[in-house]
């Protein structure tokens, strides 16, 4: 079927939209949790990553933090990840065992801006307790070894943890043009790099737009040839944690959700953990009413700008974009793209750069996108307005919720 | 002839950077070559596009001087257009811009430069109660510029040192030593005792609690950190952040807490490091090229581009000769590809406006180590009126010092006094730590001013900001040029634009770290890193601890030196890629 056909997009504006069922009933809930019990009782036998058994307990005392704060913490972390309450228990359990996941965190081409985002990650304090805790092996923005020694660290982990490491990539991949990047002695290329290390890996965490669809690098003409890392990676599981940087949360909501079950949460058709993109930023944007009464910001800084006025007419892309900048947004809650008056720019959907990054809404978008990729050129063609552009958005997430509720079904049914 | 060192990759820094050097039988560095491993090509990816977008791209070239770019990018365009955006987007631009410069400066010394002066193992072997007496000896040497009254330590007690140290010993004991492990401890290079050390590493934990706090001031007026996202061509966006109190009473709170840390912690640190360290900075290790360039940034007043004063001013210093400040000139800046990864069209330097980029990749000689003869770098080779300079917070310092601007000169010598340090220590690699320090005070004490200058303006009425401009009308049919020249935290930024009929004709960026991670240029005359490296020596030839020093005391950030590109669409021939629209076949 051609993508912008009048039937395609019947088809996909009268598909039910599928949004994250958060009661799926007593059974179901019932299943999940002895299932994660087991898992945990797994990894509790499971030999610590570090020599030393150190005491959670202890811990928290030496980060001055107190029980209470921890119990915040899970509420809201168990919250997210959208289980019911009686999780809570498990998801502390779970934060108990962490210092058995290795983690491997590799730069390709990047802006180390996903690496300063983790730096942030505080939502509350105790993440970055977990994150510290967590077994960092290698991490070039921050470890003291440079050069020989770090290749050797590298290595010693690959060695030490085969198969039970998380790799964490951050930047795009330059397929077209393998020279653009280039690491270590031997000058190994970044597809070799990152298929090496992924063959070795429990699971790949593409962190940012970069490393989840090509991002910066890919943006038309990519000159480049960068891809995401699904594009490189055959045979072991990947997700996606898009945005540009990724929200820390999401990160850690991932992390935390791989020990409890030993998955990978569920996830939409651009393999996106649904916990964090499985709604639009639109649904739950705080300017939402002046969306619905029709009250929009005309100009920078104009009367509308001074009353929280809805930003879609500057070119908010909120409607279009799947993930949670509206609910939790970011720097501990301090603010967001929409708080700030600017609107959003859809940087955790795929080709975000040639669709969505502009001042004005996608309809009047004078920006070419390359051919037969942008949602805009179907909008132009047939001359919808601009609500049913926005439905598009909705249209989009129903192919890919019913992509992925295929999948899900068939995880339930195992 | 000694030993040919590869350090590859170089971590603690933003991006990917190989350095090689030449060590002679007493493992003294006598040559040295820098070389980028890594690029992406944004600014073919700007082309075409529309200028008021450009600049949240242009801000995607780094995610650790984030937010620099897109404030360069946007002063670019409005300098193009002919647009000065008004009173209180100035202020909230300076506020963004400066949370950037005391985040970063604090994130640089404590969690990228830190271990290259400060053993971790050595900390065990302290005693808690002298550590803390160390940590006050050194905070009183100094007085708070603004208060007068005398410095005390941060969280310094015996008590928080020993915690530190039982969290030490744990880890340790722990076995797994993560981003610690196989470093360089007990290198004899190391030369702070256990309790210095032990001091310096409660400040690093501490600072990564503080670094949380200090990006919550750009996430106040910028939405977000990294990646703000409040500016637009004409102005700012936050409208409503600035009309709130609260917000500004929020910001200011985070301000002083951030200055609390960076007087009491930051600098008595540097004080210390610079003190133990000074009979190397007396011997010039690190020095380097000894020309300095500034493009100054940070308007104080609403006068045109180019045309107001500046909180750091511009100039060129050359040879280490403070008498002297020649007034920079920017159409006297080229870059050359001799020794890079690409080719140009003709046989000399250009300057940004008439740049032009082919990629030319020849990879590494046979036993894999770069060609000094070829090329061996993904950054090019930019000239300052046929002479190679340093950029950073030492060149910005040394301009304004020379230039005998009363708030550089006045903060300069209260450090150097209050920790009896020459002025000639600042030439050197421990010359450059602590002018980043420095530049850190004037900063956070600047930013108190700028953010009761906005709070006044906003209470006098003045909700003003956004410069309103037809862009239709501006840009129709016609050929505009622009720049913007600003000073990112590491150092002279330069982007060029060409519009056409509203479209973006070219876009060039010289950045910070291309100025000083550059390879030789056309008269094989060397780059800052590789000139600074030259008589290092190494106490262990297998640990590069020296040569990783002196090239974290420039702060690299390597994404950004390596993406300039002005491609005529033909020549994306040569990556092989099947083109997926037209507009590149220009």
């Amino acid at each position: 079927m051609q993508p912008f056909s009048r039937e395609y997009l019947r088809e996909i504006f009268t598909k039910p939209t599928n949004y994250i069922n958060t009661n799926r009933g007593k059974k179901y809930y019932d299943n999940l949790y002895r299932k994660m019990e087991r898992r945990l009782a797994e990894l509790k036998r499971q030999r610590p990553v570090k020599e030393t058994e150190i005491r959670f307990e202890e811990l928290l005392e030496s980060w001055e933090l107190t029980r209470r704060d921890f119990l915040k913490w899970v509420s809201a972390t168990t919250a997210m990840l959208m289980l019911p309450p009686q999780f809570e228990p498990l998801v502390a359990q779970a934060a108990e065992v962490m210092n058995r996941v290795p983690i491997i965190w590799i730069n390709i081409q990047d802006c180390a801006g996903n690496t300063e985002a983790l730096l942030r990650s505080a939502s509350p304090s105790v993440d970055e307790l977990i994150l510290e805790y967590l077994s960092v092996e290698y991490h070039e923005v921050i470890m003291a070894a440079a050069g020989d020694q770090a290749e050797q660290n590298l290595e010693k982990a690959v060695r030490d943890f085969e198969g039970k490491y998380i790799l964490f990539v951050e930047g795009a991949i330059p397929v077209g043009m393998p020279e653009a990047f280039t690491i270590g002695r031997h000058a190994k290329t970044g597809v070799e790099h990152l298929k090496h290390l992924a063959e070795h890996s429990a699971a790949v965490i593409a962190v940012g737009s970069c490393a989840a669809f090509g991002g910066v690098p890919a943006a038309y003409p990519n000159p480049t040839g960068a891809v995401g890392v699904m594009d490189i990676v055959k045979g072991k599981p990947v997700v996606n944690i898009p945005a540009c940087p990724a929200n820390p949360a999401n990160i850690t909501g991932v992390v935390i959700h791989y020990i409890l079950t030993g998955e990978l949460p569920e996830l939409d058709s651009l393999l996106r953990p649904k916990f964090a993109f499985g709604f639009r930023i639109h649904d739950n944007c705080e300017r939402r009413a002046h969306f619905d009464a029709g009250e929009f910001v005309e100009e920078w800084g104009d009367y509308g700008a001074k009353n929280s006025f809805c930003l879609y007419k500057m070119g908010c892309k909120g409607p279009f974009t799947f993930n949670n900048c509206s609910l939790i947004k970011y720097n501990e809650g301090i603010n967001w793209p929409v708080g700030v008056g600017r609107g959003c720019i859809g940087c955790s959907e795929p080709d975000f750069w040639d669709k969505y990054a502009t001042e004005r809404p996608v309809a009047r978008s004078p920006i070419q996108p390359p051919a037969g990729r942008g949602v805009e050129s179907g909008v132009d063609e047939f001359g919808l307005g601009l609500l049913t552009a926005a439905a598009i958005g909705i249209g989009i997430h129903a192919v890919a919720s019913a992509l992925a509720g295929k999948r899900n079904q068939d995880k339930d049914t195992e | 002839m000694g030993k040919h060192l590869v350090i590859d990759p170089i971590t603690r820094i933003e991006g990917h950077l190989r350095i090689e050097a030449i060590l002679d039988e007493n493992n003294t560095v006598i040559d040295a070559y820098s070389s980028s491993t890594m690029w992406r090509g944004i600014e073919i990816i700007m082309k075409g596009r529309d200028p008021r977008d450009v600049p949240l791209l242009a801000m995607r070239i780094c995610g650790v001087c984030t937010g620099t770019h897109y404030y360069t990018s946007t002063q670019t365009v409005e300098h193009a257009l002919g647009i000065i955006p008004p009173k209180n987007a100035r202020l909230v631009r300076n506020l963004i811009q400066g949370s950037l410069y005391i985040h970063d400066h604090v994130v640089h010394f404590y969690h990228l430069h830190a271990l290259d002066w400060v053993d971790i193992v050595s900390a065990l072997k302290a005693d808690p109660a002298k550590a803390a007496s160390e940590a006050k000896k050194w905070a009183n040497m100094l007085t708070d510029p603004l208060t007068g009254s005398t410095v005390q330590p941060w969280n310094a007690g015996e008590g928080q040192f020993k915690a530190v140290q039982d969290r030490l010993k744990k880890f340790v004991k722990a076995g797994r030593l993560g981003p610690f492990a196989n470093a360089y401890w007990g290198n004899r290079s190391y030369k702070l005792t256990p309790e210095q050390n032990l001091v310096a590493v409660s400040h690093y934990l501490d600072a990564l609690d503080m670094q949380r706090e200090m990006a919550k001031l750009m996430a106040i007026f910028g939405g977000k950190n990294p990646h703000p996202q409040s500016l637009v061509v004409g102005g700012v966006t936050c409208v409503l952040d600035i009309q709130n109190p609260a917000r500004i009473g929020h910001f200011k709170d985070i301000l002083m807490r951030s200055r609390e840390f960076i007087y009491r912690a930051y600098l008595p640190d540097l004080l210390m490091a610079g003190a133990v360290y000074a009979d190397e900075a007396l011997k010039g290790i690190g020095k380097g090229l000894g020309n300095y360039m500034a493009y100054g940034d940070f308007r104080m007043d609403d006068n045109d581009w180019y045309k107001g004063e500046l909180l750091f001013p511009q100039g060129v210093v050359l040879n280490m000769d403070l008498s002297t400040v020649y007034d920079l000139d920017q159409s006297k800046i080229t870059e050359d590809v001799t020794h890079s990864w690409y080719e140009y069209s003709v046989n000399q330097p250009l300057h940004p406006y008439e740049g032009q980029t082919k990629p030319k990749y020849t990879g590494f000689r046979k036993d894999g180590t770069v060609d000094p003869d070829g090329k061996y770098s993904w950054i090019k080779s930019p000239i300052y009126d046929d002479k190679r300079v340093e950029v950073g917070p030492l060149a910005r310092m040394v301009v304004g010092y020379a230039r005998g601007n009363e708030r550089i000169k006045h903060y300069v010598d209260w450090l150097l006094t209050s920790g009896n340090l020459p002025v000639q220590v600042l030439f050197s690699t421990v010359g450059r730590t602590a002018a980043r320090a420095v530049e850190t005070a004037v900063m956070v004490d600047v930013m108190i001013e700028w953010v009761d200058q906005l709070a006044k303006n906003v209470a006098s009425g003045d909700l003003s900001t956004w410069t309103e401009f037809d862009f239709e009308a501006l840009t129709k049919g016609k050929e505009l040029k622009g720049y913007g020249l600003t000073e990112a935290p590491r150092g002279a930024l330069g982007h060029w634009i060409k519009i056409k009929d509203g479209k973006v004709e070219n876009y060039q960026a010289v950045v910070p770290s291309t100025w000083n991670a550059a390879p030789r240029d056309y008269k094989n005359r060397m780059g800052a890193y590789e000139a600074s490296l030259i008589g290092t020596v190494l106490s262990d030839p297998d640990q590069p601890l020296e040569i990783l020093r002196t090239i974290h005391s420039f702060d690299p950030c390597i994404a950004c030196a390596v993406h300039v590109i002005d491609v005529k669409g033909k020549e994306l021939g040569v990556y092989k890629l099947e083109p997926i629209g037209g507009a590149c076949n220009v």
